[in-house]
């Protein structure tokens, strides 16, 4: 299927007011539990607008023409962590993905995302991808009184551990990470990129007992510096150089 | 069917219900249901700040702050619940940087205050910097700290757990109590009965009423509907705040937070008009009001673009190290979805449905209200879906993520410390058949029409008709196609009838309490012949304190569980309105004038 496009406005494109609109087709993977055995592709035609992100013609696919089709998402401007997904054989999340900049002259493949239990069509398991999270304490650990005001932190502290604060548990990472598809045990970026948000806190007390955690066999060790978290994060984290300050952290034990 | 036992259940892990849920667990055996992932909670949407006299850069106190949030609700606020709000507010700040809120901070290291609309020092002298913020996603760590707060002590969430009836019961001293709720689990399509002794509800607002909106496609008033059609009414549903600031055509929301930093709004000939509006704090003016003179701009022709239909947030003046540092996610987000540069060229925006101040009444004790004075034992609401109301008719930015935090802790400690004397309320007999026969009669359906068609004509009347500009007319219309929706509704067909994750059953049934919604925000509208806030009425356009200064309260006839199913109808024929007074302490009504 060639995308065919209708009305396009030079030089307008995507801009407020224009509305090019063009043909796409969608392949996606389906898997009903209840009903098939095993995951098969089905294609879907929408017609979409130049600011049209992938979410809005999977609701199109899924009001208009399957009702059936199921898939997680909220805010639809990716800030809630619904909806990643394999587009185009790359985790992304589908509220942030323009249609138009995903290649639309070929068909679109959406897939869930690899490594965690298909329950129905683009629906994962994310309890195994919580559960790693939950496991390195991703909570503020502090010893002593409680001071009656805030802490005091000097905006230079708080700019150190800025770039980890922005997740927002997706699993576009974990999922995309090479180890983690060999071994589910893998804590997986997201944990570690959890971690590194408290260890490097000047407010926190608990970085021994978290990097002990992250010291396990399948800790972070396991990371093996694919850099696929970095480019699939769509937070824009440097996630491989949070692991590499954990790593660092471990061996020096300075942080 | 399964069946549950917990002291205190609490519907919704948003920043009400977290908020709740630490203090409630710590006291007595909680649980938490949410229909989505606590993380998914659009709480994590908010951008901009929450507000507290902290003065930590300049002089400023808790009463201005409560001044300014009556003056902003126009004076539909209760004073009381505004007081407690913004004194506790302090507290509420500082509870969360304990917890590990990572706040931007001040040279000395203290947490950084700035300005937002309407907040001002010695009641509207000038702007004052009072909003409390983590660059422009306060709303995610806000979220992301209780979150983890919640995971450090252990609290029992039950995920993807949809509530979708309230169970009251006559208790022994013959008074109607909370006895528990009724919940669909999306994963298996079981129904759940959870017992409890304390309910509280905390489910956040219902902005999918409207089409063009920065709330989320979950956000479908389920709490609201569920204590409705259970016999407990709403107020102020009239009141929904419609913010100036969304992205042209797509709704998504760009902080105020733009404007406190110096943003300005420009019409198509570069005017910042908003002088002409509120000549003293001209775009940091109540939303209320610059949505207002954004939607008279392009109705008098000076709209921006090829269809002259926005306005433009002109930030190019700031330094783009400054944009960086205090707006790196809403500038973002003009890039990704409008394909904008804001270092350089001005965003297109337009008002888009926000925020509703209305919802289930409850006093500041967060204890929910059966009518104007007497409160049903054992429920209790607080954040969007609650009214208490410290909003009235207009809510300041940055007082919403107060609300929850201040309100969510009391309706935590109150919930718990109500169940720990109370003694068990016995279920209903068959206390699952209302949610049984309302599923298994869509599900059940073979032929009819769309949940997405009507959904949309729902929505595109109400943006059209009760919008930023209200009048009989445009109402009435609106009444008429909702009436219609109403008949049409006992007839959605949905593809998918299996029993797992089935999101297209769940999409009919939130349609059910969108509609059930959409019809009393308007019926409080046309009824409210005044303009007052977030309502304004063509053709009513001064307030009217003698008529209607005073709460509305929309109460219709709860369904009877047994039986209920496909053959008999959802909706109430009539919505009876009466009306509530407004609790005034220290400030008597003035002429809202910035
Ligand atoms: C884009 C945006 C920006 C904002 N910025 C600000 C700001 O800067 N400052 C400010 O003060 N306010 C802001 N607000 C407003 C504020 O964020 C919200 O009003 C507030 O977060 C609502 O919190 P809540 O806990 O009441 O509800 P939510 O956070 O919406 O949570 C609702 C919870 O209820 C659950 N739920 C809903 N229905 C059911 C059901 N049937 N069964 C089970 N669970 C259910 C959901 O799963 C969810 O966990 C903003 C709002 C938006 C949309
Ligand atoms: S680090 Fe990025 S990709 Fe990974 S979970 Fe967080 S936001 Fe998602
Ligand atoms: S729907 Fe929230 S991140 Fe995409």
């Amino acid at each position: 299927m060639t995308a065919t496009v209708e009305a396009k406005t030079e030089g307008t494109e995507g801009k407020v007011g224009a509305v090019p609109t063009f043909t796409v087709t969608l392949r996606i993977a389906r898997y009903d539990p209840e009903v098939d055995s095993e995951q098969h592709w089905e294609s879907y035609q929408v017609t979409a607008h130049a600011t049209d992100r992938v979410l809005d013609a999977l609701h199109q696919i899924k009001w208009e023409q399957d009702g059936s089709l199921s898939f997680r998402r909220s805010c639809a401007h990716g800030v809630c962590g619904s909806d990643a997904m394999r587009i185009n054989g790359k985790n992304r999340l589908a509220c942030k993905t323009l249609i138009k900049d995903v290649n639309p002259d070929k068909p679109i493949t959406v897939e869930p995302i690899k490594g965690l239990p298909v329950e129905k069509d683009l629906i994962v398991d994310m309890e195994p991808f919580f559960d790693a999270y939950r496991e390195v304490m991703p909570f503020l650990i502090t010893t002593g009184n409680e001071p009656t005001r805030e802490r005091i932190q000097s905006q230079q502290d708080r700019d150190r551990f800025d770039d980890t604060t922005k997740c927002i548990l997706c699993a576009a990472c974990t999922t995309s990470c090479p180890v983690f598809w060999n071994d589910g045990q893998y804590f997986g970026p997201a944990a570690i990129v959890n971690a590194h948000r408290f260890i490097f806190d000047s407010r926190d007390e608990g970085g021994s007992q978290r990097l002990e955690v992250l010291n396990d066999k399948e800790g972070v060790w396991r990371c093996r510096t694919t850099f696929n978290c970095t480019d699939a994060c769509p937070r824009g984290i440097q996630v491989t150089q949070a692991i590499q300050e954990v790593k660092r952290a471990l061996l020096t034990s300075r942080f | 069917m399964q069946t549950h036992k917990y002291d205190v259940v609490i519907v919704g892990a948003g920043g009400a219900g977290m908020r709740a849920a630490l203090e409630s667990s710590t006291r007595t055996r909680t649980a938490v249901l949410t229909k989505l992932y606590p993380t998914r909670s659009h709480t994590g949407a908010a951008q901009g700040g929450m507000c507290a006299a902290l003065a930590n850069v300049e002089e400023d106190n808790w009463e201005w702050h409560t001044f300014d949030t009556v003056k902003g609700g126009d004076y539909l606020v209760d004073q009381d619940a505004a007081e407690i709000m913004c004194r506790e507010a302090i507290d509420a700040v500082i509870d969360l940087e304990k917890m590990g809120l990572p706040f931007n901070r001040t040279p000395e290291g203290k947490i950084d205050q700035r300005r937002f609309g309407g907040h001002t020092r010695n009641h509207g002298e000038a702007a004052v910097r009072r909003s409390c913020f983590a660059a422009d996603r306060t709303g995610h760590m806000i979220l992301q700290t209780l979150y983890q707060n919640c995971v450090k002590q252990g609290v029992e969430f039950f995920n993807e757990f949809y509530v979708l009836d309230l169970l009251m019961n006559t208790g022994a001293d013959g008074v109607e109590h909370a006895a528990g709720v009724v919940a669909y689990e999306l994963a298996t399509g079981e129904i759940h009965v959870f017992q409890a002794k304390s309910v509280v509800f905390a489910t956040g607002g219902t902005g999918k009423v409207f089409k063009t909106t920065s709330n989320a496609h979950t956000l479908t008033g389920d709490g609201m509907g569920v204590a409705f059609r259970r016999g407990i009414p709403l107020e102020d549903m009239e009141f929904f705040q419609f913010h100036p600031t969304g992205l042209a055509g797509l709704g998504i929301l760009l902080s105020e937070a733009a404007r406190g930093e110096g943003g300005i709004l420009r019409n198509a000939d570069g005017e910042r008009f908003m002088e002409r509006y509120a000549p003293t704090i001209k775009d940091l003016a109540p939303r209320d009001i610059v949505a207002r003179s954004m939607a008279n701009e392009v109705r008098e022709g000076r709209g921006a673009g090829p269809n002259k239909d926005y306005v433009l947030l002109d930030l190019t003046h700031l330094e783009p190290a400054h944009i960086d540092a205090k707006l790196p996610d809403i500038t973002e987000f003009a890039r990704t979805y409008l394909g904008v540069e804001p270092y350089t060229e001005p965003v297109p925006v337009y008002p888009t449905a926000h925020y509703a101040m209305g919802g289930v009444p409850t006093n500041v004790e967060t204890e929910v209200l059966r009518n104007n004075t007497d409160v049903v034992p054992g429920l209790y609401a607080a954040g969007e879906v609650a009214c208490v109301s410290v909003h009235g008719s207009n809510r300041l930015g940055t007082n919403s993520l107060l609300d929850i935090n201040v309100f969510g802790r009391r309706a935590g400690i109150a919930a718990a410390e109500y169940a720990a004397n109370a003694a068990w309320v016995e279920l209903p007999s068959n206390p699952a058949s209302l949610v049984d026969g309302m599923v298994e009669g869509i599900r059940g359906r073979e032929s009819g029409e769309r949940v997405a068609d009507l959904r949309r004509e729902l929505q595109e009347t109400m943006d059209r008709n009760v919008q930023v500009f209200r009048t009989e007319g445009s109402m009435k219309e609106a009444l008429g196609v909702i009436d219609e929706l109403k008949e049409r509704y006992a007839n959605v067909v949905v593809q998918d009838k299996g029993r797992r994750y089935n999101t297209d059953l769940l999409e009919a049934v939130e349609l059910g309490f969108l509609i059930e919604l959409a019809e009393v925000i308007t019926l409080g509208a046309l009824a409210r012949k005044e303009s007052r806030g977030g309502h304004f009425r063509e053709d009513y356009e001064a307030r009217d304190d003698v008529n209607f200064m005073r709460h509305t309260m929309a109460y219709r006839a709860p369904l009877a569980g047994e039986g209920f199913g496909a053959e008999s109808a959802l909706f109430a024929d009539e919505v009876r309105l009466d009306y509530k007074p407004v609790t005034v302490t220290r400030y008597q009504p003035m002429e809202r004038k910035y």
